[in-house]
């Protein structure tokens, strides 16, 4: 109504905080990055680089700190010659772009049914207490930014989050709030169970395949 | 119980090494050569003869999707790995990618030669990072092995797979999102006809199957048909990884036979229900989408597709969510709501409008806000999205709920009237 197209443009593709948001005038990629770039277009076949703009999306937005810059879209589709349009509908489409700045740690609770059955509300709660924010909102020394997820597939280890691109499972209120210390002191605590458990195996130890396991212990 | 020598994935919990070393150990890549040299009618053949049906979910018969694919001709062939894992409750591929990927690498090698395919894609959800790591060294492990590429493992087959990361779209584990999704646009469901093995990825024969499918089928082929066959029950056979999640003592994975009965599924292997049996509430049999059941079904229920489809649930991915009785089950279904109103793609009204009604609604039902009458107006809304798009994601929003009215109204009613006596009394 009366708003410009690219007004409308920045508003639906970067959310309610547009205005707030500075964005690069430009982007490209990094040396490293285009090779990359490049091998991943060479798999799919001639005249169909389209198919690379998930895994481009995906190189641009680590190379701009976890988050997709308007630069960074319209490159990706020059680079695959694709209409700017069908890129933004594939940025907003995909959950894993980040539209706006996020923490640097990018803290995603899952909270759908199984990890809700095993307390992902009190994994929520630590969140809240410890960093003081709420679900989508970030700290002001920008270290941490919280959001709500849908299944992460770890459900035999819920509850559990996923911080980057790593998965912490088998939380409870103590060692969910270890981990955001160890965190915010810029450690990097062990992926995975945080309670000792190999995999999906059954914590008490594996109700099948005992001899193999033994052997591998 | 299954015997350990019928397990297909010895290393489901990663005690041993993903690697090629550890992966020929366990008897992958053995002259797969010897395999394919058995030539295509004999492979399909003997995938129809061991009944093997889908592991993602729908449970069509492997064998003869294979079957479905045309003739060679100048169009090319694809095969995809559907390793979109995104239905809650289900975390069993993620098991297959991260510790066992040569399994499924060499029953790609297999597929693609079954179905006159060059070509695969693994399209692995976005938030499996670390897993899609492990895929793709063990992909290039392959390559320098040459057991992929040109000749692959002798088998004068030429075969090349590449590794797909998604981005976060649960739609994209429905076949035609994912081939959408793969060709660089948002993944929003095609309407079939046509079929992909008529026109699928790029137009051309597609055929697309689930990571498990694809990683039984070397095992299938090297023990044969009937081995397969003779475990769980007829069209119902084989092995099964199950994920028992939810209110139980062991939260796990395990591969244990077809139609195993679900008690003692989750007493042998999960270690109960917490609290013991009589504290069982209900039992999402099949991941989220399928519907719930009450204790007394699940007494005597067998894990597998048909005894399942008699009691109005279904097997699906076989992610067991089990809820004792302290759960709010309305709002357990109700969280669902919520999972299927964010994943809609937004192509079909049904589904687009409907998940967002069935998750309001079902707020109110959480908290008793509503009239009785209602009970029957939701379950009549569940039943205008089903079956009224052009995917399953609107049955499969409308199915959790058609469960629980099944199942719980008394429930739903006493929640409802719970919450009059305290506005009465507020008043």
């Amino acid at each position: 109504m009366g708003e410009s197209a690219s007004a409308f443009r920045r508003r639906v593709l970067v959310g309610a905080k547009s205005d707030m948001i500075e964005q690069p005038k430009s982007f490209s990629f990094t040396t490293e990055n285009l090779a990359r770039a490049q091998r991943i277009i060479a798999k799919y076949p001639e005249g169909r680089q389209a198919s690379a703009v998930i895994p481009l999306l995906d190189i641009a937005q680590r190379q701009s700190g976890n988050w997709l810059p308007l630069a960074a879209m319209n490159y990706v589709a020059e680079m695959l010659e694709m209409p700017r349009i069908r890129v933004y509908e594939v940025a907003s489409f995909y959950t894993m772009f980040n539209k706006e700045e996020v923490g640097k740690n990018f803290v995603q609770i899952c909270t759908t049914t199984p990890c809700w059955l095993r307390g992902s509300d009190e994994i929520k709660k630590i969140c809240r207490n410890k960093l003081g924010i709420g679900v989508n909102e970030t700290t002001a020394d920008g270290k941490f930014t919280v959001v709500e997820v849908e299944c992460l597939g770890a459900c035999v280890n819920a509850p559990m989050v996923q911080v980057n691109d790593d998965y912490y499972e088998d939380l409870t209120p103590e060692n969910m709030s270890k981990l955001l210390d160890d965190l915010a002191l810029g450690k990097k605590p062990s992926v995975g169970s945080q309670v000792g458990r190999r995999g999906s195996c059954a914590q008490n130890g594996p109700t099948s395949l005992k001899d193999r396991v033994k052997s591998n212990a | 119980m299954l015997d350990d020598k019928d397990r297909i994935f010895t290393n489901l919990y990663g005690f041993e090494s993903w690697n090629l070393g550890a992966a020929k150990k366990r008897g992958i890549w053995d002259n797969t050569a010897a395999l394919i040299l058995k030539g295509q009618p004999a492979m399909i053949e003997e995938m129809k003869n061991s009944g093997l049906r889908g592991r993602g979910g729908a449970g069509f018969p492997t064998g003869m999707k294979w079957s479905f694919m045309p003739k060679p001709s100048d169009k090319q062939h694809y095969l995809i790995v559907n390793a979109d894992e995104s239905e809650p409750g289900t975390c069993k591929d993620r098991d297959i990618l991260r510790f066992d990927p040569h399994r499924l690498l060499e029953g790609i090698l297999c597929a693609c030669f079954a179905i006159n395919a060059h070509t695969c894609y693994i399209y692995i959800r976005g938030e499996f990072y670390n897993e899609a790591s492990n895929v793709q060294k063990a992909i290039d492990e392959a390559y320098a092995a040459g057991l992929l590429g040109k000749n692959a493992a002798g088998s004068g087959w030429d075969c090349d797979v590449y590794l797909h990361r998604g981005a976060g779209a649960y739609i994209c584990g429905e076949e035609t999102a994912l081939m959408e999704s793969l060709e660089g646009k948002k993944g929003q469901p095609r309407n079939k006809p046509p079929f992909p093995a008529g026109a699928g990825l790029y137009s051309c024969p597609t055929t697309i199957n689930n990571v498990e499918t694809i990683a039984v089928a070397p095992e299938i082929l090297r023990r044969g048909a009937a081995w397969f066959a003779a475990i769980g029950r007829p069209k119902n056979s084989g092995t099964k990884v199950f994920c028992i999640s939810g209110h139980v003592a062991q939260p796990c994975n395990v591969e244990e036979a077809m139609s195993i009965p679900l008690r003692e599924l989750i007493e042998k292997h999960a270690g109960g229900v917490r609290g013991g049996w009589d504290n069982l509430l209900a039992v999402i049999p099949g991941g989220s989408s399928t519907p719930l059941l009450p204790k007394d079904i699940c007494e005597t229920v067998l894990m597998d597709f048909d005894s399942l489809r008699d009691v109005k649930s279904g097997l699906g991915t076989a992610g067991v969510i089990v809820m004792d009785k302290s759960t709010d089950i309305i709002y357990a279904i109700a969280r669902l709501s919520h999972f299927y109103m964010h994943e809609s793609c937004g192509q079909c009204t049904p589904c687009r409008e409907g998940t967002g009604w069935l998750w309001r609604v079902m707020q109110r039902m959480v908290r008793g806000q509503a009239e009785v009458a209602e009970i029957d107006t939701l379950l009549e809304v569940t039943k205008e999205i089903e079956g009224h798009t052009i995917c399953a994601h609107g049955d499969a929003s409308a199915w959790p709920i058609q469960g629980l009215i099944r199942h719980f109204k008394p429930i739903m009613i006493e929640r409802i009237e719970q919450y009059r006596k305290q506005a009465k009394r507020a008043a």
